[in-house]
């Protein structure tokens, strides 16, 4: 039987702000434990939490960014469990009416060994906002787990999506996707090691053609985008497995082990969770006005999408050039910064995506820290356009540009790599490679065209490479005939 | 020789006297010290005590007063309910779960009163986590009616009614989330308003059901509560259901009053509900009385209706527990409060450490709650509560357009006597059936002194009269309380015995 | 809708609070009281009735994004059950 694996994905979304969603507690990462654990974050008899507007601002940002319903009246309730690093014995969350609701992210999926690379629109159902719990830490104490409060009501927005998913590879592109777009609005660090950005995964199969969803597993806390592949293929191929072999999926928890890349279930819970949602009564209704809305919109950068038809459209680059470019907010700042700086669109993006590119790789750099600033490339690149230099040469300024040897023009005299443009000169140096290759030259004007292209390179060679390529095509071409 | 007169003042007078150096605030303190040292062994009135933190504060106040910055309330000593966190202090909400819970900060009501200048004398008894009627549901005892020892004072502002009506401090705070400042008003005689919720901020003032929950001034008389209310009301930021309104001088209107009729025009409703099958005749009586004294003042009567006013019980006995349920999750002895001395595991020590932290009374609630929120059950129960309290609410809304307040018992008898409702909580809950939909609606009620009625036994015991305005309409109600305490004298007596 | 035993012993494992047999029957009788009083509402008709969860209809006020709140580790450690490096302990998690 041939099946389909249908995954959703529910991520939580650490939002950058200074303190706490409910409290003016610090959320810096890494502090000394509880000691950025409040009153209102400990949960002392008589306190009461407070919304932090900044988080509310986040979670606007993010409605806009995937076009959906941001709900005008939206309501916190009471998720109830025991748990010790939920210190009120309830999260404070969005149950029935969230602040966001329906939108959509549309994914690029690469190609893969059996498919062509193909875009997809992936459904979000809703996004609410809840407060982060505490950390238990095993190991401090024997036979103890010890809680840290630290990270108690740190604001979350949790973001979730249909069924949409039919691979590891489209969910690992929405992941992508949707970890790029919380950082380009600058909601979100990103930081997937600090938990910044967390995904459960629910992955079921089904025969394909049919269209009964099969019960699903939910693979929790996934932070990497690696694991995540690794963790969807293992838990569709087990499931499947199980399935053919005359088992049954029973719906369970299941968390990756990275070492050996399979999921097991989580040790069953000893009841059905009955979480007792009820409306908080500590707070009221969240009201978000069109004044709202447009206050927030006009605060957020211009959106991956919007910008990629702009460089469609502005600089004649192609879709796939715009999309790649448009990849990461750091790479579309990179390439705007070169062209506002004087390069010309579509060298810079070609700069930008090979030569610049491979090199952050090579090196595992990050585009915002590389060493070749967009300013110093758009002075390359104009370099190559007023042809002071050849293309070659330009590679070679560019290895020193990132060793830091100093600026474009510094870099292009203390190598001696300015190209000869004189006619004259080139002229001189033409003529004194036909009278050394008389060979050459009768065997071209036999018809031999592989004999033209041997008398540039000598050419090219008794200039030392710093002859303008062209111009020396066009010289010898026009003494030849 | 001042102990008598200084008792029995009001918080004006007390003022006065701290103003013009007849007395000083520790020379006050002191006396009433020394009344707690002398009753509350009996009474059982307050659960904590701290005669230095107490004394320094009223030195603090001698100071202040001797500087030319003293407020009206400065250097007054006020008992404290046990809800209210008080930095420094014990505080317990009436259970074993914190009996050694030392508060590291303050409600805001706290910081309000230690602003105002006012000393606390200590914290009272109370209802464990306010959850009850009589004060017979408190870890540390129940607490003796000043009018008769074998009764109870009402609850769960308990121990704060008895040091009012015992004279035991000038005048205390309670909290009042179904009748808890309003019932043992009633039951001991005194003046008690619970403002419309939002006012008092919440703040550091342990939850029990955060929708409903409103402090409010437990004292002699409407003059004093007003007093205490320009102290307490008012808008904190650390409260999202504080309302942010401009403040209020709760004083301003009565020195107004005058005349022969100085309520003329003034339109009390009486609701029909509230004169029914369950009122205790002799009860009913003195209630009338009182009314028809509010007649002699120029007021006019008119007969309204509250007509699901008989839903208040049930709506209230699903979503008071409902929030309690949650409120109290957070008593799990991981972070502070009672953790079982031995357990197997985790789930062990939950269990244990909160069956043996609650009381029966709390247990109860706390699992009617659970089930009423439970899988399958909140359609029928929660949520159909909220309708209902929405209906209850506009009947209020419906009888406001006829009248200016609304006026009838604040409990169904006078009090009762220990153990006689203490293990059948049903005929416990209906003490409440009068005030617990002003909580239900968010609207301010009080209770004055309107007599005395003649109970089971021989002897007489006090009888409230309840006050119910519309939203914030609080200065209203004062005012129509206190010209009634300019023509009756019922709020000035106190119970034999205690002088 | 009748409570039984079950029910009982459910709804206190729910709440995390350890009851024996013979709390739970005592516990089953008035329990059943109360919500005999509270059967009461199921006459009522509450079509088309917006629940009421506050008694204000308002919105929820907004605080700015500021840290105002210190380390008070000690303070509020020292009134707590059990403690090392900083850590509230608790029996051993088990996931």
């Amino acid at each position: 039987m041939e099946w389909e694996v249908v995954i959703g994905l529910e991520t939580h979304t650490q939002l950058k702000t200074n303190t706490k969603i409910f409290s003016g507690a610090s959320t810096t990462y890494g502090a000394e434990p509880n000691t950025q654990a409040c009153e209102v974050s400990i949960a002392l008899p008589g306190v009461l939490p407070v919304l932090n507007k900044q988080a509310v601002e986040c979670a606007i940002q993010f409605g806009l960014a995937i076009d959906a319903e941001i709900a005008p009246r939206s309501v916190f309730a009471r998720k109830n469990y025991f748990y010790p690093d939920l210190p009120k014995g309830y999260q404070i969350s969005q149950y029935e009416l969230p602040v966001v609701g329906k939108g959509k992210l549309t994914i690029q999926v690469p190609a893969g060994k059996h498919s062509e690379a193909y875009e997809k629109t992936i459904h979000i159902t809703r996004a609410h906002l809840e407060e982060d719990a505490g950390k238990s830490v095993h190991g401090a104490v024997e036979g103890m787990s010890g809680i840290d409060l630290n990270r108690a009501g740190t604001p979350l927005l949790e973001i979730v999506t249909e069924p949409d998913m039919r691979s590891a590879a489209e969910a690992v592109a929405y992941a992508k996707k949707l970890h790029e777009l919380v950082q380009w609005i600058g909601i979100c660090d990103g930081n997937m090691q600090e938990g910044s950005f967390r995904c459960d995964v629910n992955v079921s199969v089904r025969p394909k053609g049919t269209e009964k969803l099969g019960t699903r597993r939910e693979i929790k806390n996934l932070n990497s985008f690696k694991f995540m592949q690794q963790a969807i293929e293992y838990e569709t191929q087990w499931q499947i497995d199980t399935l053919e072999d005359g088992g049954k999926i029973q719906q369970a928890t299941v968390l990756f082990n990275p070492d050996t890349g399979e999921t097991r279930a989580m040790r069953s819970k000893e009841e059905a969770n009955d979480y007792r949602y009820f409306p908080d009564p500590d707070l009221l209704p969240l009201i978000v006005t069109e004044e709202d809305k447009a206050r927030v919109k006009a605060t957020m950068p211009e959106l991956p999408e919007a910008m990629k038809a702009r460089f469609e459209a502005d600089y004649g680059l192609s879709a796939y050039d715009a999309a790649a470019l448009t990849a990461s907010r750091d790479m579309a700042d990179y390439f705007v910064a070169a062209v506002q700086a004087g390069a010309e669109a579509k060298p810079a993006a070609n700069w930008v995506m090979g030569t610049l590119s491979a090199k952050l790789n090579a090196e595992e750099k990050a585009i915002a820290d590389s060493p070749v600033s967009a300013q110093q490339l758009a002075q390359l690149l104009k370099r190559i356009q007023d042809n002071t230099i050849s293309n070659n040469a330009a590679k070679q300024v560019f290895e020193a540009l990132w060793l830091a040897e100093g600026e474009v023009d510094e870099i292009i005299a203390s190598k001696g790599l300015k190209q000869e443009s004189d006619s004259g000169a080139i002229e001189a140096i033409i003529d004194g490679v036909l009278a050394a290759n008389p060979a050459m030259v009768e065997e071209f004007k036999a018809g031999k065209e592989k004999a033209f292209n041997a008398l540039v390179g000598q050419a090219m060679k008794a200039s030392k490479g710093k002859a303008n390529p062209a111009q020396v095509n066009e010289i010898l071409k026009k003494k030849l005939t | 020789m001042i102990n008598s007169s200084l008792i029995n003042s009001s918080l004006t007078q007390l003022s006065h006297m701290l103003a013009s150096k007849q007395i000083s605030s520790v020379e006050m303190t002191q006396s009433f010290l020394a009344r707690i040292q002398q009753y509350n062994p009996t009474i059982n009135a307050y659960i904590a005590l701290d005669e230095e933190k107490t004394m320094a504060q009223a030195a603090a106040a001698d100071a202040r007063i001797a500087a030319g910055n003293a407020e009206p309330l400065t250097g007054i000593p006020f008992a404290q309910k046990d809800i209210f966190c008080a930095k420094g202090w014990k505080t317990t909400c009436g259970s074993k779960m914190l009996a050694n819970f030392v508060a590291p900060y303050d409600a805001h009501v706290i910081s309000q009163f230690d602003a105002a200048g006012a000393v606390n004398l200590g914290k009272t008894n109370m209802d464990e986590f306010a959850m009850g009627s009589s004060n017979e549901t408190s870890y540390f005892g129940g607490v003796k009616n000043p009018w008769d020892f074998d009764r109870v004072p009402g609850g769960s502002s308990g121990g704060s009614a008895a040091a009012v009506a015992a004279r035991l401090c000038a005048a205390a705070t309670g909290t009042d989330t179904g009748g808890s400042i309003r019932q043992p008003a009633s039951l001991c005689g005194f003046t008690g308003l619970k403002p419309t919720y939002g006012l008092v901020s919440r703040y550091g003032m342990i939850a029990f059901a955060s929708s409903l929950d409103q402090a409010g001034p437990m004292a002699k008389s409407a003059e004093d509560c007003a007093l205490m209310m320009n102290v307490m009301a008012g808008f904190d930021a650390r409260d999202s259901t504080s309302l942010d309104r401009p403040k209020e001088d709760y004083t301003r209107g009565l020195n107004a009053l005058s005349g022969d009729q100085p309520l003329k025009g003034l339109r009390i409703g009486l609701p029909k509900e509230y004169f029914a099958e369950g009122l205790d005749a002799n009860v009913a009586k003195v209630v009338q009385d009182a009314i028809a004294e509010y007649r002699k003042l120029g007021a006019e009567t008119v007969d309204i209706s509250l007509p699901n006013s008989q839903l208040s019980i049930p709506v209230y006995y699903v979503l008071a527990p409902a929030e309690a349920s949650s409120n109290l999750s957070r008593y799990d002895g991981v972070r502070y409060g009672h953790r079982a001395a031995e357990y197997d595991d985790l789930m062990d020590m939950y269990m244990k450490s909160r069956a043996e932290g609650f009381g029966a009374e709390v247990k109860r609630r706390i699992l009617i709650g659970t089930y009423v929120l439970s899988a399958g059950y909140y359609d029928a129960y929660y949520l159909k509560a909220q309708q209902i309290r929405r209906l209850i609410a506009q009947d209020f809304t419906e009888a406001f357009k006829q009248c200016d307040i609304i006026m009838g018992p604040t409990a169904p008898s006078t009090a009762f006597k220990a153990g006689e409702k203490a293990d059948d909580p049903v005929a416990m809950y209906l003490q409440d059936v009068y005030t617990i939909a002003t909580n239900l609606a968010g609207l301010p009620g009080m209770s004055i002194p309107a007599g005395f009625a003649a109970n089971s036994g021989d002897k007489t015991l006090p009888v409230g009269l309840q006050i119910i305005g519309n939203y914030f309409d609080e200065a209203r109600m004062l005012d129509v309380a206190h010209a009634y305490q300019l023509t009756t004298d019922w709020h000035t007596q106190m119970p034999a015995g205690l002088e | 809708m009748a409570l039984n035993i079950e029910d009982i012993k459910r709804i206190a494992h729910l709440a995390r609070i350890e009851i024996n047999e013979q709390e739970a029957a005592s516990t089953l009788t008035k329990l059943s009281g109360i919500l005999g009083l509270i059967e009461q509402m199921q006459a009522v008709n509450t079509e088309g009735i917006v629940p009421m969860s506050h008694s204000q209809d308002l919105a929820q006020r907004l605080r700015e994004d500021v840290v105002t709140e210190v380390n008070q580790r000690e303070t509020f450690q020292a009134i707590a059950p059990m403690t090392e490096h900083g850590l509230y302990l608790v029996p051993k998690v088990i996931e």
